[in-house]
């Protein structure tokens, strides 16, 4: 009567023999679905009160932690339509034309949305727009109800004049609208543009109209909260989430241990003390944080020797966590990568194939890490500056949330040993800086494999940015039924943010990967409206 | 590596940090991100919930290892006034009563003080109405003098079915009413709450914005959170909207009898045995004949816990958080074998089971800081079954009976055993249905002598029969 049950290869999960299929990892293994009906989270608010980066910083730690998320832009879609931005006048109510091209780009949006959601795996969609109006939520809420998808607004409120010209000065003015202007024109075009908007805002009214409704109200930058109607897992720790970051300016710094006995021998795992060179580094850590110059600087190791003797080295107060670990690789505990190979050919074949999702025989996946380590991300978010010492899979489980890595990217990120990274937040993403200490090390890096191929149907999270670049199968064309001629399809263009072309990130000591804007669109401000039948597929990249 | 011969220093506590040594005990795997002792005061009319709140998070808190206690005024008041005659005694024109009541928080709020200075504590929760802007700022002035941070959680209903409802649950069976008969005491407490009503100022947005506080509308629909000011604030506000009174249901048991079992070793991924196979069924034909609605299923990613809800026959969803304490270096050694291998260790293991840390492996410190998902989800959640196994599930146990850490690596909790928790009134109540399946007994005692240098008869005087 009951299933016979067999472990599938890659994650070490005990299914049922039908269901089987070697080696393939399911979708989702180290947690329970606890999101059934898609998501979308819809964001409200006057420009400039951070709703993109909300968007896609939530965007970026849903990924993290394994739900399929992406950010849809609806001022992307509008700069698709309307190839050249003039003025705010686009955006005066009265604007008739203006006001249909906004509408159609909503529902080419929330087409696209659809789609993800259905079609491509998504779990959760973040529509990001000002959503200002009760018609345009209205809107929104029947094509939730139309297509079985939970809706959950995000209202961000904001009167403080500093923080809007703040925001303004960071994302705005070097945005693709404003590439022709300069700062002050823009930043004066832009207060206009944000008065438009204020003349129709209808905030959510948590007393009445909106009572029924799921949403979290954000006030003044995190300071206040108020929630309403919760209704499932994810809602809740997108409302947790939300309540634990902050823009204060700070730095995290990241790094391995120093270099340890077993690093020498060429070992994984265990539990053993630095080696001479590792005390090298250690003291040398210490110089470094010292010349930093930090007020309150917290440092964090895990319980493992060898962080904490790094640790010990900067005579400061330090914690522990055990959940900064590294990886529990199971039977191959101290091994040598010859000695793996040689005693458990099959799991050593296995993990080259599915990096991510493979778990070491009684030990863990890099999935299963990042599990263990979202508290500490959830930490770091509410903390300033920090110093966390790790290891070599957990430096990479982190780095990958901050730089929005995916999951087939995470296991081969380049974390080497005596180099701290310097993350420091910057406009919508983390500016990297990497530092040697000039202290020689081993290298424990071991690259994908050449020969190994991609095994069909491995599950492969995408980033989370939509760029509309991205290279999706079918195109369509994104605004359609207008009375001009039609804007043609796309066609996809190399990505070219953030360096990522390479599936490792490459550490340099230059000032890595700051997402700025740039554009190809060389024609100069016009003072009508100019409709563009493009000639070009040079896509303005992404108004980060 | 093991936390108990590997001692990294307890660092410096960082400048400051109010009478309290900051709590980095060496062995523990979280560190404690409390450096102030923190005051949460309640706020709200009788009958609101506030107890029950009280209660329940303080549960929550000292399960996750911050030392936590209720300050309940209310019994102060009953110790002051021996017998409660009526509401006139909560008239706001009550001079005399009055007196006493003010004499009753300031006492509760010296306790407050004894609590955080001389008993280690980290959180107290200031159990009372706090209705008026006199009685808060008294409160504020005394934590400000004393260092400590102050969190008011007040809880806001209008719905009178919930009042009614909350009355009758938990103040009909008060002692304040131990002579009267049910519609007297309801009627008596209606009264009460209105003589509060009169001088009720709630938290204001904008008179107390610079307090740190969260307000719950209507049992949890909606919530406003002002100024969270550190983790442990953060910690109890995603607590709260998690936590809801539906009425539901949750099933604790252990897979059934696996081979491992019968040998009597721990640990390890065997499947289950005859026996275990013979309780899965009947654990499929129990859960049938209880006709759950929607009932969740969740299991560790062990084998023998996935082999036991297979029989139930639907639906269930694996959890890796939920498997089996790692015995590490001892994994699938029988009790004789730990003994003879790593004597020292066992005998270490008995002398703090909560926090002793296997070689490595996991000690039940870690197991609760593993759990702490699923028992968020599980507050969430309504009608559960939870097939876990046996260290788990007395973490589990633990926090939904609240025993405290000494008891917790000894609750009984023996195969082929369903423990049947349902919410009541302020706690929990437990049925224990035995599903006529014998097994054998995991269950070891803490022996006598727990001495390293105890012999090996000494060591195993409690362990159970195996084969």
């Amino acid at each position: 009567m009951t299933r016979e049950l067999t472990q599938n290869k890659i994650q070490k999960i005990w299914i049922p023999s039908k269901d089987d299929k070697p080696a393939m990892p399911r979708k989702a293994g180290g947690g329970p679905h606890l999101a059934n009906p898609p998501t979308v989270i819809v964001m409200v608010g006057l420009p400039a009160r951070g709703k993109t980066y909300i968007s896609r910083k939530l965007t970026r730690y849903l990924n993290w932690v394994g739900m399929p998320t992406k950010v849809f832009n609806v001022g992307e879609y509008r700069r698709e339509a309307v190839k050249h931005y003039s003025s705010y006048d686009f955006f005066k109510s009265d604007n008739k034309e203006a006001v249909q091209i906004r509408e159609q780009c909503a529902l080419a949006a929330l087409r696209d949305v659809k789609i993800y959601l259905t079609e491509l795996g998504g779990q959760v969609a973040v529509f990001d727009a000002t959503n200002t109006t009760r018609d345009r939520r209205d809107m929104i809420l029947d094509f939730g109800a139309e297509n079985g998808f939970k809706i959950f607004f995000i209202e961000s409120i904001c009167e403080d004049p500093n923080v809007i010209a703040t925001n303004i000065m960071e994302v705005k003015v070097s945005c693709p609208d404003y590439q022709d202007c300069n700062k002050t024109d823009a930043m004066e075009d832009f207060q206009k543009r944000i008065e438009c908007y204020r003349v129709n805002y209808q905030p959510l009214d948590p007393d009445d109209y909106d009572r029924n409704l799921s949403f979290i109200k954000v006030i003044d930058v995190g300071r206040r909260f108020l929630v309403n109607r919760i209704q499932d897992h994810i809602q809740s720790r997108i409302v947790y989430y939300l309540m634990n970051i902050h823009v204060q300016p700070r730095s995290i710094y990241l790094c391995r241990h120093g270099e340890s006995q077993h690093n020498l021998q060429g070992r994984l795992g265990g539990d053993s003390g630095l080696s001479t060179r590792g005390r090298k580094f250690a003291g040398a850590l210490a110089k470094f944080v010292e010349e930093q110059n930090l007020k309150d600087l917290k440092v964090w190791t895990s319980q493992l020797r060898r962080s904490i003797q790094t640790a010990e080295a900067l005579d400061v107060p330090y914690e522990q966590w055990k959940a900064l670990n590294e990886i529990d690789a199971g039977v191959c505990e101290e091994m040598t990568y010859e000695e793996v190979r040689e005693r458990y050919p099959e799991e050593f074949s296995l993990r080259d194939q599915d990096k991510y999702y493979y778990r070491y025989p009684t030990g863990e996946s890099y999935q299963d890490l990042v599990q263990r380590v979202e508290p500490v991300i959830m930490e770091l978010e509410r903390q300033e500056n920090v110093l966390v010492i790790c290891h070599q899979a957990v430096m990479r489980c982190l780095l990958a949330y901050f730089l929005d890595k995916s999951a087939d990217e995470m296991p081969y990120l380049k974390c080497p040993l005596h180099t701290v990274l310097k993350l420091t937040p910057v406009a919508y993403g983390c500016k990297v800086e990497s530092i040697s200490l000039n202290v020689e090390a081993v290298n424990t890096h071991r690259d994908r494999p050449e020969e190994i191929k991609r095994v069909p149907g491995t599950l492969i999270r995408r980033n989370s940015v939509t760029p509309l670049t991205s290279h999706e199968p079918t195109k369509k064309p994104r605004i359609d039924a207008l009375d001009d001629p039609s804007i043609p399809e796309l066609t996809p263009a190399p990505l070219t943010f953030c360096a990522s072309t390479n599936s490792s990130l490459t550490l340099t000591t230059q000032t890595h990967c700051v997402p700025l804007p740039e554009s190809h669109v060389g024609a100069a401000v016009s003072e009508n409206l100019k409709r563009c039948a493009s000639e070009s597929h040079d896509i303005p990249q992404l108004c980060q | 590596m093991n936390g108990s011969t590997i001692t990294p220093a307890v660092t410096a506590p960082p400048g400051g940090g109010g009478a309290m040594p900051r709590s980095q005990r060496a062995h523990a795997s979280v560190p404690q991100f409390t450096n102030s002792p923190t005051m949460i005061v309640m706020v709200g009319l009788p009958a609101r919930g506030k107890t029950y709140i009280s209660k329940k998070l303080t549960r929550y808190l000292n399960w996750i290892g911050v030392p936590t206690k209720v300050f309940n005024v209310g019994q102060y008041r009953r110790e002051a006034v021996q017998t409660y005659k009526n509401f006139e005694f909560f008239r706001p024109d009550n001079e005399e009563a009055m007196k006493i009541r003010k004499a009753c928080a300031l006492s509760a709020l010296k306790d407050v003080s004894i609590y955080f200075t001389e008993d280690h504590g980290q959180v107290a929760v200031f159990d009372a109405t706090n209705t008026t802007c006199e009685r808060r700022e008294v409160i504020l002035s005394f934590a400000k003098e004393n260092g400590y941070k102050v969190f008011f959680v007040e809880s806001i209903c209008d719905d009178p079915e919930i009042i009614a409802e909350n009355i009758k649950q938990v103040k009909l069976s008060s002692p304040d009413y131990v002579n009267c008969d049910k519609e007297e005491a309801v009627a008596d407490f209606l009264k009460r709450i209105e003589c509060y009503k009169v001088t009720y100022v709630p938290l204001d947005d904008d008179r107390d914005r610079n307090l740190s506080y969260i307000k719950i509308f209507n049992v949890g629909s909606r919530y406003l959170v002002n100024r969270v000011q550190d983790h442990i604030q953060s910690r109890i506000v995603y607590y709260l909207m998690n936590i809801h009174v539906t009425p539901r249901t949750i099933y604790l048991c252990r897979h059934g009898e696996s081979e491992l079992n019968l040998l009597g070793r721990i640990g390890g991924d065997s499947g289950l045995s005859p026996r275990g196979n013979r309780f899965a069924a009947g654990l499929g034909k129990y859960i049938r004949s209880q006709c759950i609605p929607d009932l969740k299923i969740w299991t560790s990613h062990m084998k023998r816990t996935i082999q036991t809800a297979e029989a139930v026959g639907t639906t269930y969803e694996q959890w890796k958080a939920l498997n089996e304490i790692d015995a590490g270096v001892c994994e699938e050694m029988t009790y004789e074998e730990i003994q003879e291998h790593f004597p020292e260790e066992f005998a270490l293991r008995d002398q703090d089971k909560y926090r002793y840390r296997y070689p490595k492996g996991e000690s039940y410190e870690d197991l609760v800081q593993r759990l702490e998902p699923v028992i968020m989800e599980l507050e969430r959640q309504e009608n559960v079954l939870v097939v876990c196994h046996q260290a788990v599930m007395r973490c589990l146990l633990a926090y939904f009976l609240d025993k405290s850490a000494d008891e917790l690596p000894y609750l009984k909790c023996p195969l082929h055993t369903v423990l049947k928790l349902t919410p009541v009134a302020y706690g929990c109540k437990v049925e224990s249905v035995f599903l006529n399946v014998e097994a054998v007994n995991t269950h070891r005692d803490r022996p006598v002598n727990v001495s390293v240098d105890r012999d090996a008869e000494d060591a195993l005087v409690t362990v159970p029969d195996h084969i």
